[in-house]
């Protein structure tokens, strides 16, 4: 698939319709495109940071700089598995797969305390200070059956999330 | 653990509280309702709105749908139509083309011809050179809306020539300068521009009194709002036309209103102008052409139509700051013009926004967790 090509083929498609675990229907991947394309100004066929950021409802989102790292780069086919968790289709699983990636910000499949307390520094700001972060932590960690030294793997995400279902869809304006 | 002792560190930035509130614009597809209930780990772990917003943000945002080009749809795709299409073009590019551009060049021609010696004999008596200019400019303006073959269409009252009063409308383009400028010469602030076009904003348009701005200089916009108030206040100043939103949007958006032209204790007249989409998309996305093709684009095309409506003048009521008054206006255009508003500022195409956005999800955040530790 030609990066700077503007056109998609139907091969194409299916190729990325495949890589995404027919998450997205064929339309949706075609919409994806369209703004794929959009947000590539400079059609180097990919998206980088700085064209992520000119989105202000990304740049405002407290999350932002985690997700610039697993997003920047991507050329159309990861750019859409990426998003593939965010499709009415995916299974729970596939989100909270998701979520874990966002905290195991080293990839070696196990998140840390400092990797959890990472995160909640990015949602609070500069509303709670460091110490207070950490004993909210240890203690909700604490009445959960962890400790600061535990290192969670997917199958705890799973057991701590999995138990009421996660809101996380996105859709896909198709015209 | 002090956990009773709890509190939360004040915000060192200050909340700008007349500011519309981002929040009622933006999709509520996360869920903001309020959690309660003991502190969990669960909660804490649990990321899923907020990821779904940035995701949200990802696929579609209603910044960027601001200043998304809406050609017209083609309708070329047959046999049948498609000779049709093509001999449109042979006729837009060898036909109407060159008689526009002849009809251009005839009415720089006449312009000149009359603006040169007005401009230069009758430099002693102001008040009848700026009459013949402001007559000249208006001339000038209908000879580049002739040759787009603008069809305008004003409704409501022109507007009258009084003191202490300024224009503010919508942009989509440059045009929309040319196109009122046609029917009342205006005193216009606007963003200096490089090449021809910056020639002809500081010869022609300094005779109806312009005010250059530049988007890059922070400390631009004092001097900018004292010289609007300077304007605003002179008696035989021409009437001060603004477009509030700061950029090209295209037309079918709009973005916030800057408050610079509600602050200065006139009476706000709104104009409204809707561009028809069917003959020509007359957005000008000044990331992706230069005002020459713009302009060329405009004058290979049928026809530029719209209309202009002049809407009923407005004041500062007793209580309303300018931000709240600029709000209003902005709402009396985009219903009148048929425009969806979005809480952006349109600066944001060339800038990063404000921390305080982030900050006050953050805060709010804090916040519930904090309030949930505390329950039992």
């Amino acid at each position: 698939m030609g990066n700077t090509s503007s056109m998609l083929t139907q091969y194409d498609i299916e190729e990325v319709q495949q890589h995404c675990n027919k998450a997205f229907s064929q339309q949706e991947i075609v919409s994806l495109y369209e703004r794929f394309c959009q947000l590539d100004r400079n059609g180097g066929g990919f998206v980088s940071a700085e064209e992520f950021l000119s989105v202000p409802e990304f740049a405002v989102n407290p999350l932002s700089q985690r997700l610039l790292r697993m997003v920047d780069g991507l050329n159309f086919k990861e750019f859409v598995a990426f998003l593939s968790a965010f499709s009415p289709r995916a299974t729970l699983l596939q989100r909270i797969e998701f979520i874990f990636k966002v905290y195991d910000s080293d990839g070696n499949g196990k998140v840390t305390f400092n990797d959890m307390l990472d995160v909640l520094h990015d949602l609070t700001g500069q509303f709670i200070s460091e110490n207070q972060r950490k004993q909210v932590l240890t203690q909700v960690l604490d009445e959960a059956g962890y400790t600061k030294e535990s290192l969670l793997v997917l199958s705890d995400f799973v057991k701590i999330l999995g138990s009421s279902g996660l809101k996380m869809e996105v859709e896909v304006p198709v015209d | 653990m002090s956990s009773s002792e709890a509190k939360l560190k004040p915000s060192s930035s200050e909340l700008d509280l007349d500011r519309p509130n981002i929040e009622d614009y933006l999709p509520s597809g996360a869920s903001i309702h309020e959690p309660h209930g003991k502190l969990r780990l669960r909660d804490l772990l649990d990321i899923s709105p907020i990821l779904t917003e940035a995701a949200g943000a990802i696929v579609d945002d209603s910044f960027t749908r601001c200043f998304k080009s809406n050609p017209p749809e083609p309708w070329n795709w047959n046999v049948y139509l498609f000779p049709l299409w093509c001999s449109g073009v042979v006729f837009r590019y060898l036909i109407l083309f060159p008689v526009r551009a002849l009809v251009l060049t005839i009415g720089w021609i006449i312009f000149l011809s009359f603006f040169i010696p007005v401009h230069f004999l009758l430099k002693g008596n102001d008040s009848l050179r700026k009459k013949w200019e402001r007559v000249l400019v208006e001339l000038i303006c209908s000879f580049f809306v002739a040759s787009w073959t603008g069809v305008v269409k004003y409704h409501g009252p022109r507007p009258s020539m009084r003191p202490k009063q300024v224009f503010v409308a919508n942009h989509t383009s440059m045009i929309d300068f040319i196109i009122l400028e046609q029917m009342t010469a205006f005193a216009v602030i606007m963003q200096k521009h490089p090449g021809w076009v910056g020639l002809l904003q500081s010869t022609i348009l300094e005779s109806v009194g312009c005010i250059w701005f530049n988007r890059s200089e922070a400390k631009d916009r004092e001097i900018v709002a004292k010289k609007l108030r300077e304007h605003s206040q002179g008696a035989d100043n021409n009437p001060l036309l603004i477009f509030p939103e700061g950029t090209c949007v295209n037309n079918q958006y709009s973005v916030m209103f800057k408050k610079g032209a509600f602050e200065l204790g006139c009476t706000v007249c709104p104009v409204a102008i809707k561009y028809n989409k069917i003959f020509v998309d007359a957005f000008w996305n000044s990331r992706k052409q230069s005002f020459t093709v713009h302009l060329l684009q405009l004058m290979t095309s049928w026809a530029v139509v719209c209309d202009v409506w002049y809407l009923e003048p407005q004041n500062l009521r007793p209580g309303e700051t300018a931000i709240e008054f600029a709000e209003r206006v902005r709402d009396i255009i985009s219903v009148r013009a048929g425009l969806k508003k979005v809480p952006w500022d349109g600066y944001l195409k060339y800038s990063r926004p404000s921390p305080k956005h982030r900050e006050r999800k953050q805060q709010s955040f804090a916040e519930s967790v904090l309030r949930r530790l505390e329950e039992k």
